[in-house]
This record gives structure tokens, C-alpha cells and sequence, in this order.
């Protein structure tokens, strides 16, 4: 930028003469209008950035793209809002915590009715929202939490279940799952329990909740849900998909410490080499394949010869 | 709304014969009800339920059928690498055509809801005769429209829509708004006291993206008449780029009369003040003077 001061510099003569002066006014003005020019549309680029991620309580349209997708495709027209016949959808405004004119709902105010057609998703010119989606029942705009288990009459030990009655996915997407009401020892409890793989985000639920301030809600996926880290399995599913246990079987410990060493050694000596017994099962990834420790000499099992 | 000449102009019932209201508002009544029309288009299907064009500048459609989409906003769509479906490039594609064929800053003029903001806050600087100011350089839009690209690249979002005052003022005015009003209000402001046709002859990117678009139009103010020119320095003031008027009134490096540079918004005004009748609206091959 400081090129207007180096430039005349290099030819010192002419330093003082009217083109000169005239072109060194001309590439500060040029300096002057690059820079005020990147710096504004820089400040847009951070302004959009720092206010990128969703509030809690914005839900996006249905089928719409991940959040940062979603942010480049959409160009804030409101076709969607439109066609949408129950008045579900809004634009934001400067200054709301949603980017500046893209749509979403609240859904305590007007839920998502989803609608068979899903007419919002045809009407969108850009691919914001993304026509693959065409069963409604597989829209997944957010998440619904059973956040205040505090109130929630149905955790009191009542029966309300209107966000399980009203839920279009009813017995899929909540269910009411039972539980023994340790206050009054004698009934039970009907938990309303979300399940992620069918709740589409419509908000019904959170629409319907009978309380004065929604027991339960729907949030943005993201902020709704947690994720095991990707290399943990749970025992009982994958137990369950092989038709049976998948290390063999268990090693018994021995129990030490209790009565003398007798106890320890009756133990050790039921003990099967895993390599030995497991012969006749398919050899399992997940299975500990440590060979056994051979006892040191002219000891035998697991007496450590402490003595108190 | 910028009805008036300069107050300190002298009447020239002397020497023409008065004009009559329409003669002398004539292209800015038309272009008033050209921005009025096209926000009434959007405005009956909520206010009355007879719905002739959905959405907003930035995408639309008109009875059903007529997908416009803001070709700039598909540019920074791709940009940031996502590709569109086919109705809004379509949209984009027909757009693009009818301005390349009309005058790309045709939509400035005759579309755009801002320019009636910055023609009020032009008019509102000649009523309180402020000179002072600072104005940028008017290449500033050019850097701002590459810019604006760039922030589109950089951040994968349509980072300019954020605060862009022409969406912003055009969804408002037909979706409601709040916050979006201060940035208007502050582009009047700074129209009237800081830089004069600050906004949009100097700093909208998309005013800029318009007037590449230009260079092929047909529809072309011209001053035929050139040789009444009195020196009045009406189409001057008025202008909200003065800078074109030179060559084609002046014969400044042209000999023809046409007004072919791309900045020039076709807006009329300069037909409308001039009680000469220097100017007229033609098409571009006119190059007859009288
Ligand atoms: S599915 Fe129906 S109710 Fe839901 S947002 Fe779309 S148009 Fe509105
Ligand atoms: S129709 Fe598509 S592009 Fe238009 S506002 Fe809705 S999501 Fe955005
Ligand atoms: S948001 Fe609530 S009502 Fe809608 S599908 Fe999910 S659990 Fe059911
Ligand atoms: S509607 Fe509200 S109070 Fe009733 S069961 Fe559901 S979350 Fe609990
Ligand atoms: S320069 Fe920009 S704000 Fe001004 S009329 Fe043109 S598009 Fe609208």
C-alpha cells in the first residue's frame, strides 16, 4: 500500500512535477479504495463467521443442508417460507442470532406440521433444501430433549404424555418407557424418551407441552447430541448381531487375600490356557491373546509365599 | 422524490416555454412506478392473496413459472462451491440476459429499492447545500465486488448477504424488518453528509456488478440536441454519475452523442431537468445529433 511514497522516490526528478503528484494522488486513491474495499468485505467474511453457528431454539427447514452448506446455498429469497402453509418458517433479520435472512422456525411458536408434499423443499431454487428428501418422516431438522425432568409431569409420577400422543411419529420417535417411582414405591413412572434414529425435529412436542415453559424441547442436531467416540461398541449389540459371546470364554480370576493362600491356589488351578480351550471357537479380533505366564520354578500357582 | 433543480437556478420562462409537470418528471415517474410495481408484485400475495411473484430479489417466482434469480448471488454460490439447481440458474441465466440486453444498471435504477433512498439523500444534500465531505474512490465498489467474492471463497458462505442494503432493504420491505432499517438510515446519512452519491456511485459492489453488465446495452441515453446546451449544469447536479455525461454532451473523446458508458444508469433524469431538451432516450446505434 505504500507503494505511492516508494514509486516517485525511485525517480527523484520528477518527484516534484504535476503527472507525478497527480499519479501519486492516483494510486493512494487506488491504495485507499483496495483497501477500504478488502477491509469491509473482510469485516462481512468475520461478521458472517463469528455469527455462523445456530441458536438453540432456530430449526432449519426441512431437508435443509448442514448448517455450513446450508449458508452457502441459500440465497435468502423465502420461497420456502412462502410455500410453507402453515406459516411455520420466517426470515431473520440483521441483528437476530440466525444469518441475516435465511429461514427457520421456533418451534414453541409454529412447529413444522410436515406436510406429505413438503412443499418448502419444492419451492427451494438453490438446493438449500435439498429435494433428495422426499419422505417427510425422514427429515431430521433437529433433535427433541426431554430437558426438565424437574417438571415434566410424567417424571412427577403423572400421566400427561401429550408430547407422546401429539408426536407424528408416535412410538418411534418418543416413547413411553417404564420405570419403578421410587417416591411412592408402588407405581410406575412413564418416562417420554426421544429416540434420535426418528425424531424428524418437527417440534410438535415442544409445541404441545402442557407446562407454562416446555418441559421438552428441539434443539439443532449438533447441539442436541452427544457421539461416543467412533471406535467404542457396545458388547450387547455386537454380542447380539453375532449370534453369541465374541472373546470365548472368561477367564475366572482367582480371588486372593481372603483365607491364606489356599483359597488362591484352589482358584488358579481351574484356570484354562485361553489358547488351549478356545480352539473350537473362530478366533476372535477383540479377544486378549496374551500367552500365559509360565509359573516361575519349583513354585507352583500363584503362591506368592507372603505371609502376614 | 428528487423533484427539484438547483434553488439557486434562475426560471427559464424567459427563454423556453414552461414545461409542464409531466415533461419535467417524466422518466422519474416512470421509474418510480417501475420500483413501486415490482415491490406491489411481491406485496398482493400477502396483503391480498393473489400471489404474482414469490420470494424477493435476490430469487423469485413469477405466476408459477418465471424463475429471476441474482445472477451475483449465483457468481458467490459457485464460489464457494456449491452448484445450484437448474431453476435458479435458470433464473440467474435470464436475468443476466435481459440486463446485458437493456443496461446492466438498468436495475439500479429502475429496480433497485435503495436508489430511492440515495436519490432522497442526494436531493436532501442539494436542498441543505452541503459540499463538504469525503468521497472514496469510486474504483472502491470494483475492489469491494472482488472482494466480496473472496470472502465468499474464503469463509464457504454467502458472507455479503449478511449485510448487503439491497436484500436487505427489498426482503424487508416485503417479509418485515427491524435491525436491517439502520443500515438504510445509515446509508442516507452517509449519502447526505459524508460523501455525495457516496453508496451507490462510489461503494455498492453490486451497483459495480451491474455496470460490467453494461457494456452491450441497447437502451442508451443520448444528447442529440447538444448544441441548445446552455451551461446550466442541471444534468450535472442531478446525475448519479456525472462523470459519464462529459463525453457525450462535451464531445470529449467522442463525436457521437450516445452515452455509452456502462456507469450510466439510464435513468432518465438528466431528459427530465434539462429545459433544453438536450437529451432523449434512444437506443445505442442512434448516433444521429440534430
Ligand atoms: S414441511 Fe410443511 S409445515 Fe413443515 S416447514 Fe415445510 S411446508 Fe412448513
Ligand atoms: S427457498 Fe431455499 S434459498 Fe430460498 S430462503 Fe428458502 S432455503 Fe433459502
Ligand atoms: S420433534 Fe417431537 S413431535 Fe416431532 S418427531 Fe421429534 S419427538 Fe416427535
Ligand atoms: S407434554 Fe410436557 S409435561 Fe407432558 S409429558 Fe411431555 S414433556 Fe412432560
Ligand atoms: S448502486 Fe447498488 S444500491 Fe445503488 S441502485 Fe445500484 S444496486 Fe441499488
Amino acid at each position: 500500500m505504500d507503494t505511492g511514497q516508494t514509486k516517485p522516490a525511485s525517480k527523484a526528478p520528477a518527484a516534484t512535477t504535476p503527472a507525478s503528484v497527480g499519479r501519486r494522488k492516483f494510486i493512494n486513491s487506488v491504495a485507499a479504495a483496495a483497501g477500504g474495499g478488502c477491509l469491509l468485505a473482510l469485516g462481512a467474511g468475520l461478521y458472517s463467521r463469528s455469527a455462523a453457528a445456530l441458536p438453540a431454539q432456530a430449526i432449519r427447514p426441512p431437508g435443509a443442508l448442514p448448517e455450513s452448506d446450508f449458508l452457502a446455498a441459500c440465497v435468502r429469497c423465502g420461497l420456502c417460507v412462502r410455500d410453507c402453509p402453515y406459516d411455520t418458517l420466517k426470515l431473520s433479520d440483521l441483528g437476530d442470532p440466525v444469518p441475516t435472512g435465511t429461514p427457520y422456525f421456533h418451534a414453541r411458536s409454529v412447529p413444522c406440521e410436515m406436510c406429505e408434499d413438503i412443499p418448502c423443499v419444492k419451492a427451494c431454487p438453490t438446493g438449500a433444501l435439498d429435494r433428495e428428501l422426499t419422505d417427510i418422516n425422514q427429515a431430521r431438522m433437529g433433535l427433541a430433549a426431554l430437558v426438565d425432568h424437574e417438571s415434566c409431569l410424567n417424571f412427577l409420577g403423572l400421566r400427561c404424555d401429550v408430547c407422546y400422543r401429539v408426536c407424528p411419529v408416535i412410538d418411534k420417535a418418543i416413547t413411553l418407557e417404564t420405570q419403578h417411582n421410587p417416591r411412592s414405591d408402588r407405581h410406575a413412572m412413564l418416562l417420554p424418551t426421544v429416540h434420535s434414529d426418528a425424531c424428524t425435529g418437527c417440534g410438535k412436542c415442544e409445541k404441545s407441552c402442557v407446562l407454562p415453559v416446555a418441559a421438552i424441547k428441539v434443539f439443532p442436531r449438533e447441539l442436541a447430541q452427544g457421539a461416543l467416540p467412533a471406535h467404542y461398541r457396545k458388547g450387547w449389540e455386537e454380542k447380539a448381531r453375532h449370534g453369541g459371546s465374541l472373546i470365548g470364554e472368561q477367564v475366572e480370576m482367582p480371588v486372593r487375600g481372603f483365607d491364606g493362600p489356599t483359597a488362591g491356589r484352589q482358584a488358579t488351578e481351574t484356570v484354562v490356557a485361553p489358547g488351549a480351550s478356545g480352539a473350537g471357537l473362530p478366533p476372535a479380533p477383540a479377544a486378549p491373546a496374551a500367552p500365559p505366564v509360565p509359573p516361575p520354578k519349583g513354585v507352583s500357582g500363584l503362591n506368592s509365599k507372603w505371609k502376614p | 422524490m428528487a423533484t427539484s433543480t438547483l434553488p439557486s437556478k434562475p426560471a427559464p420562462a424567459a427563454c423556453a416555454p414552461a414545461r409542464s409537470l409531466w415533461q419535467h418528471q417524466r422518466w422519474l415517474i416512470l421509474r418510480r412506478s417501475s420500483q413501486l410495481l415490482i415491490l406491489l408484485a411481491f406485496l398482493t400475495g400477502p396483503w391480498f392473496g393473489l400471489w404474482i411473484a414469490k420470494g424477493n430479489l435476490s430469487s423469485s417466482l413469477t405466476l408459477g413459472v418465471l424463475p429471476l434469480t441474482d445472477p451475483l448471488l449465483v457468481l458467490q454460490t459457485l464460489v464457494t462451491g456449491h452448484l445450484p439447481y437448474s431453476s435458479a440458474l435458470i433464473g440467474a441465466a435470464i436475468v443476466l440476459g435481459f440486463y446485458l440486453l437493456v443496461g446492466g444498471r438498468v436495475f439500479c435504477s429502475w429496480a433497485c429499492p435503495v436508489n430511492v433512498v440515495t436519490d432522497a439523500a442526494a436531493w436532501t444534500r442539494r436542498r441543505l447545500g452541503i459540499k463538504t465531505g469525503r468521497v472514496p474512490d469510486a474504483a472502491t465498489r470494483y475492489w469491494l465486488l472482488g472482494g466480496l467474492l473472496v470472502a465468499a471463497a474464503l469463509t464457504g458462505s454467502l458472507a455479503w448477504e449478511w449485510v448487503n442494503p439491497v436484500s436487505l432493504l427489498h426482503r424487508g420491505l416485503i417479509f418485515g424488518m427491524g435491525g436491517g432499517l439502520f443500515v438504510i438510515a445509515g446509508i442516507f446519512i452517509y449519502d447526505v453528509l459524508v460523501a455525495s452519491r457516496g453508496w451507490c456511485g462510489h461503494l455498492c459492489p453490486m451497483g459495480a456488478f451491474y455496470g460490467l453488465l453494461g457494456k452491450t446495452a441497447l437502451v442508451r441515453v443520448a444528447a442529440p440536441n447538444r448544441k441548445a446546451c446552455d451551461d446550466c449544469m442541471d444534468c450535472f447536479a442531478v446525475c448519479p454519475e456525472p462523470q459519464v455525461i462529459r463525453p457525450a454532451l462535451k464531445q470529449v473523446g467522442q463525436t457521437h452523442p450516445l452515452i455509452l458508458a456502462p456507469d450510466c444508469t439510464t435513468c432518465g433524469r438528466c431528459i427530465d431537468v434539462c429545459d433544453k431538451q438536450v437529451f432523449k432516450m434512444t437506443h445505442r446505434f442512434d448516433q444521429r445529433s440534430e
